[in-house]
């Protein structure tokens, strides 16, 4: 719309005047759409981060038992798929299969035939081989005692794992997966790469119809942001209900004011 | 497999690419964390709450929307802009300039907080011993601070670097011809994506392992003369 324009007509009000330059109305209209585009990346992450939590935990076991032929080919894969960028991790799947002929004539090509599925596996291969490598850090920083203390009490390996260094691993794990879950959020986005609609393809979309991008960027920015610190405080609220027994006792009327307060945790940038 | 039909310059001519852009963006993320961090340790107000504003809104959004906003809403706003000034034609932004400029100051953001450990990790004591032979401020932060800066935050560069040089892929999205962007040209010509996007997996492998190595070698140079328990 001209603003030229419309002083001859009529004397714009203030609502035009400010959707001439930032076009409020167009990212109302758009919102509906991007709600649609939130709920794909939202499924996406989801997916891919727990299928990736799956198979990322006995992975990590292995990683961490110190015999060179588990751990070998895992840290192969660890290497490569965190050494390498997801966007080509994507391309790699999404174009790269389609040269094997003989992929498509089996049944595996129904699914690489399709941005989602060729999507979704470069994410879960991807937030799995981070996962396991956090998984491993984890399980080698739990106490030694505590796993001789198992030990010397008879437990199984499996008891071992199952009561002690799982549950342990798992307190340690907390800030380095939020890192991650968040990490995967935001690599969700490149599925609008291979067209698929989650939010920043909606946007995308959109743009190219309505050619209004800062408008639509800046909105979606503001939902990635938002939805970035609110996982962020989630497990922020998740750690402090974890670590619940770790904490001082709280001071019952003492007299003492030197004594730390607990304090509610606040979100802090990550 | 690997039979690049003629195309194998293009991957050499991508890693070339990849090396510079990585290395340009790599010098901004350097200066922008800098700035940032002595925005963060500043005595005013006003300049701590722009490097808090800066970290958390680079860090809350997507690498990918951010580089989109800044290289097409860059462009309509600068249409605006000479519009305004009474000139039509249309303006395109250089993508190779835009994509390093986004790409260093996101990671900017991250370095901001390595540096603003490093620069507290230098010892109390020494600036005091600084300011007890009378140095002003500015000598203190020459002269004291900046040299150690750089021991303290060489492991947090390292890692920055390494996302960084994987985050530049994303520039292939905005039509700049590094590494990615050439495998995906090759691809259509020679009809096969798999051995050009594989090659170029293992090229980025390369630079990473590379990278690895010469953080390892940072880290024990800049730790040279310092005592260890």
């Amino acid at each position: 719309m001209e603003p030229a324009g419309l002083m001859e007509t009529e004397t714009p009000d203030l609502w035009q005047r400010i959707n001439a330059v930032f076009d409020l109305q167009l990212i109302w209209n758009s919102l509906p759409a991007l709600f649609d585009g939130l709920l794909l990346t939202i499924e996406l992450v989801a997916i891919s981060l727990i299928i990736g939590l799956i198979i990322a935990v006995p992975l990590a076991i292995m990683r961490a038992s110190g015999k060179p032929w588990l751990s070998g080919p895992i840290y192969a894969y660890t290497y490569f798929f965190r050494g390498t960028p997801l966007l080509v991790q994507i391309f790699l799947i999404y174009y790269g299969l389609g040269q094997f002929q003989w992929i498509k004539h089996t049944v595996l090509w129904a699914f690489f035939r399709e941005g989602y599925w060729c999507c979704l596996l470069a994410f879960v291969l991807n937030t799995a081989a981070y996962v396991t490598e956090i998984f491993r850090g984890a399980i080698q920083a739990v106490p030694h005692g505590e796993v001789e203390a198992a030990k010397a009490c008879g437990m199984s390996w499996a008891l071992r794992y199952r009561r002690i260094i799982l549950p342990r691993a798992l307190q340690l794990v907390l800030p380095a997966y939020s890192n991650e879950v968040i990490f995967m959020l935001q690599a969700s986005s490149l599925a609008s790469v291979v067209t698929l609609m989650d939010l920043t393809g909606v946007a995308r979309v959109i743009i190219a119809r309505s050619f209004a991008p800062y408008e639509i960027f800046i909105t979606i920015a503001l939902i990635y942001l938002a939805l970035t610190y609110l996982i962020a405080w989630g497990f922020r609220a998740f750690e402090w209900q974890l670590t619940h027994h770790l904490r001082d006792r709280p001071i019952v009327s003492t007299g003492r004011r030197d004594e730390p307060k607990p304090e509610i945790p606040t979100p802090t940038p990550i | 497999m690997f039979d690049y039909k003629g195309y194998g310059h293009f991957l050499i001519e991508g890693a070339q690419m990849t090396i510079i852009v990585a290395v340009l963006a790599m010098a901004l993320t350097i200066a922008m964390g800098l700035i940032g961090a002595l925005g963060k340790l500043s005595r005013f107000r006003w300049a701590r709450r722009l490097a808090d504003l800066y970290t958390t809104i680079i860090r809350g959004v997507p690498e990918l929307v951010l580089l989109l906003l800044i290289y097409y809403g860059g462009t309509v706003l600068l249409q605006h802009a000479a519009k305004l000034f009474g000139r039509e034609e249309p303006i395109d932004i250089n993508a190779f300039v835009a994509g390093v400029l986004v790409i260093g100051f996101i990671y900017g953001a991250y370095a901001t907080e390595t540096f603003r450990g490093a620069f507290q990790a230098v010892p109390k004591g020494q600036i005091e011993a600084a300011m007890a032979c009378g140095m002003n401020r500015r000598q203190i932060f020459w002269r004291i601070r900046l040299p150690q800066v750089w021991r303290f935050a060489i492991p947090g560069l390292g890692n920055v670097w390494l996302v960084l040089l994987k985050a530049t892929s994303l520039m292939s999205v905005i039509g700049v011809e590094e590494l990615t962007r050439k495998a995906d040209l090759a691809k259509a010509p020679t009809r096969e994506p798999f051995t050009f996007f594989i090659s170029a997996a293992f090229i980025y492998l390369v630079f990473t392992a590379i990278s690895d190595y010469g953080r390892h070698w940072a880290e024990k140079r800049a730790n040279v003369g310092v005592r260890r328990a």
